[in-house]
């Protein structure tokens, strides 16, 4: 048994210990905002965060977690409202949508510690997630909108 | 959120009708089939399949393409209450059973989201479903007011009487419009009168996506549901000899290992214990026929094939005599590789298979093909057969494909229990149908002043067309030459060769198809004969486009733009690209730098003629992401095969384009009145030619062979 506390709220899991967390999160707790991509920490797709740093979740085994507070997509705003997600609404950044939630976490946590950042600091924030559709632009521009919010 | 099925909006029909909503009474239905109840059909409007209209003013119109990320769910919508005069702010939208009755006229009724085929095959079916809704919603309150139809109007979903400045809402009138005749020979909409159409709506699936809500098919959960994964031959062809699943079996949470078609099903409680599983299980493999094939014997097949002459496509002229007249001739040769689609949601599916029925939930491109699949391995017959479907993370034509419906479908019958098959990253590269490798001859002619005298490509390359059925009877395939066999430039002779063969590597649809290698060859080569002639790219292909109006337009328009021909930073330079493909022509210009061999992107500028235009944001955004699709192939992508297996796995070795390498892109759409054309695909197809003519021009050094290697171009600037 492990405990995960995950957006607020302890969940005890009964998974072995070095199951990747992103499994935890979609498969046990039932969270599937998080992404799996790669498995191998190359696409970013299942980044959450880990008391505010961004980490990828697929290659994070639970029993690493310990007492540090797991935030997924699903837990940055209970109303759609993070400054982010209203940018990218208003910049219509998302296509198939499927790597967004590991974008925005990236973001997320680079606007946290760098509220205003430069182009050259969203590549080397953002580059570890990647977006098969194609949306970098619009990405960078939402951040940039969110920055000046 | 879309209501994922007619099931399900039924179930939360009765719920809300339990709840005291009081527009329901009973009839709860229990079969899957989808009848309505006749107590469910009073609440209703239904004039046609696409559209219901609610007593409680809601519009839902339902969706037969699937959204992938190309807007489908919000653009489908948009033609249909264009015409309704709805309410956008009211409509909802479901997803589309497999049901012949959604079929894509593209397609022959298939249902099938490819070929930007979504907007083109299925506009004046929903245009013209609008519109008789509307009609049938007008006579309703021409009876209920006894007033002349004519005299009424329409406007964000009421009826007005205008002479009397009566209103009446269209949920309102849905009992009644329900009891009239379906009007024929409907009168659509004069663009001026445009509301809908044309305007940059919000996307519908935008807000879900922004915070996790949005089901993609891996979110797919049920009731006792199983997670497989199966773990297949890595050569293409090869079966299981034997396995030993003990070391499987040990790994706690696997519950079952069984061989099904595609290799051996690893069945656990979560995705963590069936990978262990599949990780430690012994499978012994006939590798069959393929085990020795490498791409070098493949490149060599092709040559050998190019070497003789092909089916002919197109034949203007005499182009031997023409180059062997001329005063100046060349030949080249232009290679691409195999190409992985990589989407970023790794193929999946979730079956549950009993004895009567087989449920599928699946994100597909094309719910027929998922509907044949599935009636094949359940063994049951299609009416029991139902395909939920869920947006797509990513398609670009792997969806269109059904292998992953088989793998769910045997492992949850083999399971006895909801299963959700997931490929992993490996998987997924390792055993896609591949982009199918080129090898492409050129020859042309230049006359004693220089101007082009003939234009002769002779392409090899696997049949896309046989995928679909079978070649013509004249043997060319023209899905493989699109962008190539409708060459626009006047050169007096012309001839484009097709030949077809099949090294047995699975291949199929990758985003732009056959224009996907044409948009590189047939433009790279262009470029080429350009400066043979000593011309301008732009100036040459603008001077030889005498037939083709709005092919010039667009290349005029993207030169003017980009600042065709004006100074550039220092070490920078551009390059041109122009190509039809799906209806829609798109002109490139890309604009480059080269240093020790590694290629800088720094903007690429489109211009698009697509039509008339249903969303121009959405026409942006599929010219950005399609231009970022095609150059991370042509900067970045190769499928090779050794002993018959791909050796690329992940995306180390099949690497993407990311944030620090995209560049800006800038587009500009041509005002037309011409019937829409497709948008998802043509700019991928376009962007390779414009990069490697940017690079040319730059460098001095052409790129023959995709992906450019940094070894290709170092010593070069």
């Amino acid at each position: 048994m492990v405990s995960l506390t995950v957006n607020g709220k302890q969940y005890d899991v009964d998974v072995a210990l070095d199951m990747p967390l992103l499994w935890a999160i979609r498969d046990t707790i039932g969270l599937t905002g998080t992404k799996f991509g790669c498995g191998l920490a190359q696409c970013g797709a299942c980044t959450v965060h880990l008391d505010g740093q961004p980490i990828r979740s697929c290659m994070t085994p639970v029993s690493s977690v310990g007492a540090k507070k797991v935030t997924t997509i699903e837990g940055i705003s209970p109303t759609t409202s993070h400054a982010l997600q209203v940018a990218w609404i208003a910049e219509q950044v998302p296509q198939c949508g499927y790597c967004q939630s590991g974008q925005l976490m990236s973001a997320a946590a680079l606007l946290a510690k760098n509220p205003k950042p430069t182009d050259a600091d969203i590549d080397a924030a953002m580059s570890g997630n990647i977006c098969r559709c194609g949306t970098y632009q619009r990405i960078r521009r939402a951040i940039h909108r969110a920055a000046q919010a | 959120m879309a209501t994922p099925s007619t099931l399900d909006r039924r179930t939360f029909l009765k719920v809300t009708a339990a709840a005291g909503g009081g527009l329901i009474v009973g009839g709860y239905l229990p079969d899957l089939d989808g009848a309505r109840t006749t107590a469910e059909a009073a609440g209703l409007f239904e004039p046609n399949v696409w559209v219901k209209i609610g007593a409680d003013d809601s519009v839902t119109i339902v969706l037969s393409q699937l959204e992938m990320g190309q807007g489908v769910m919000t653009s489908m919508p948009m033609l249909l209450a264009e015409e309704l005069d709805a309410d956008w702010a009211r409509i909802k939208t479901e997803w589309a059973p497999a049901d012949p009755r959604f079929g894509n006229p593209n397609f022959g009724g298939v249902q099938l989201t490819a070929g930007s085929n979504s907007v083109r095959g299925m506009w004046k079916i929903l245009r013209e479903s609008g519109a008789t809704a509307r009609a049938m919603l007008v006579a309703a309150a021409a009876q209920t007011w006894s007033v002349p139809a004519n005299s009424l109007t329409t406007e964000k979903g009421e009826v007005v009487h205008k002479a009397t400045n009566r209103r009446v809402k269209y949920g309102a009138l849905a009992d009644k419009a329900a009891a009239l005749p379906v009007p024929k020979g409907v009168t659509l909409k004069a663009p001026k009168d445009f509301k809908i159409i044309g305007q940059s709506l919000p996307r519908l699936d935008i807000p879900e996506k922004v915070n996790g809500k949005a089901e993609f098919g891996l979110d797919v959960q049920r009731p006792g549901m199983l997670i497989a994964r199966i773990v297949k031959c890595p050569v293409f062809g090869g079966k299981v000899a034997s396995f030993n699943a003990d070391k499987a079996k040990a790994v706690p949470g696997v519950r079952n290992v069984v061989a099904i078609g595609s290799g051996v099903a690893v069945v656990a409680d979560n995705y963590w214990a069936a990978s262990k599983g599949a990780q430690v299980l012994e499978v012994t493999w006939d590798e069959g026929k393929l085990a020795t094939l490498n791409s070098a014997d493949i490149t060599k097949q092709y040559a050998q094939l190019a070497a003789q002459p092909g089916k002919i496509a197109r034949n203007e002229g005499d182009t031997d005599a023409a180059i062997k007249g001329a005063a100046k001739s060349f030949e080249r040769v232009y290679e691409a590789p195999f190409l992985a689609h990589a989407t970023m949601e790794p193929m999946n599916c979730t079956a549950d298979v009993r004895p009567d029925r087989c449920e599928v939930w699946v994100p597909t491109q094309g719910q027929t093909a998922s509907h044949q699949a599935a009636i094949a391995a359940s063994g049951l017959p299609a009416d029991k057969v139902k395909i939920y479907t869920t947006y797509l993370g990513g398609g670009f034509g792997r969806r269109g494909e059904a292998d992953f419906v088989t793998d769910a479908v045997e492992s949850a019958k083999a399971a006895g229990k909801p299963v959700k098959v997931v490929w992993t990253r490996e998987d997924d590269m390792r055993h896609d149908y591949y982009r199918p490798v080129t090898y492409a001859r050129m020859w042309a002619a230049t006359d004693a002043a220089g101007k082009p005298v003939a234009f002769k490509m002779r392409m090899v390359q696997q049949s896309l067309m046989k995928r679909l059925g079978s070649l013509p009877p004249n043997g060319v395939d023209f899905i493989s030459l699109e962008g190539a066999a409708t060459l626009p430039y006047d050169i007096p002779n012309i001839r484009v060769e097709y030949t077809e063969t099949d090294p047995g590597i699975p291949y199929g649809f990758w985003r732009s198809v056959g224009a996907s290698v044409t948009g590189f060859v047939v433009e790279g080569f262009i470029d080429e004969l350009a400066a043979a002639a000593g011309e301008d790219a732009f100036e040459f292909r603008r001077a030889r486009l005498s037939r083709h109006p709005r092919h010039k337009a667009v290349l005029e328009l993207v030169a003017e733009k980009s600042g065709w021909g004006k100074p550039l930073a220092q070490g920078h330079a551009r390059g041109i690209a122009l190509l039809e493909c799906f209806g829609t022509i798109v002109g490139q210009v890309a604009e480059v730098s080269v240093t020790n061999g590694a290629v800088k992107v720094h903007k690429v500028w489109c211009a698009v003629d697509t039509g008339w235009v249903i969303s121009p944001d959405t026409i942006k955004a599929q010219m950005e992401g399609g231009t970022i699709y095609g150059l991370t192939a042509a900067l970045k992508g190769e499928i090779t095969i050794q002993s018959g297996r791909v050796v690329q796995r992940h995306f180390n070795d099949y690497q993407m384009i990311r944030h620090n390498e995209a560049p800006e892109i800038e587009t500009h759409i041509v005002a037309s009145a011409e019937a829409p054309g497709g948008i998802g695909e043509p700019s991928t197809a376009v962007a390779a030619g414009a990069l490697v003519n940017a690079i040319a021009a730059a460098t001095g050094k052409r790129i023959y062979k995709l992906p450019i290697r940094a070894e290709q171009l170092r010593g070069t600037a």
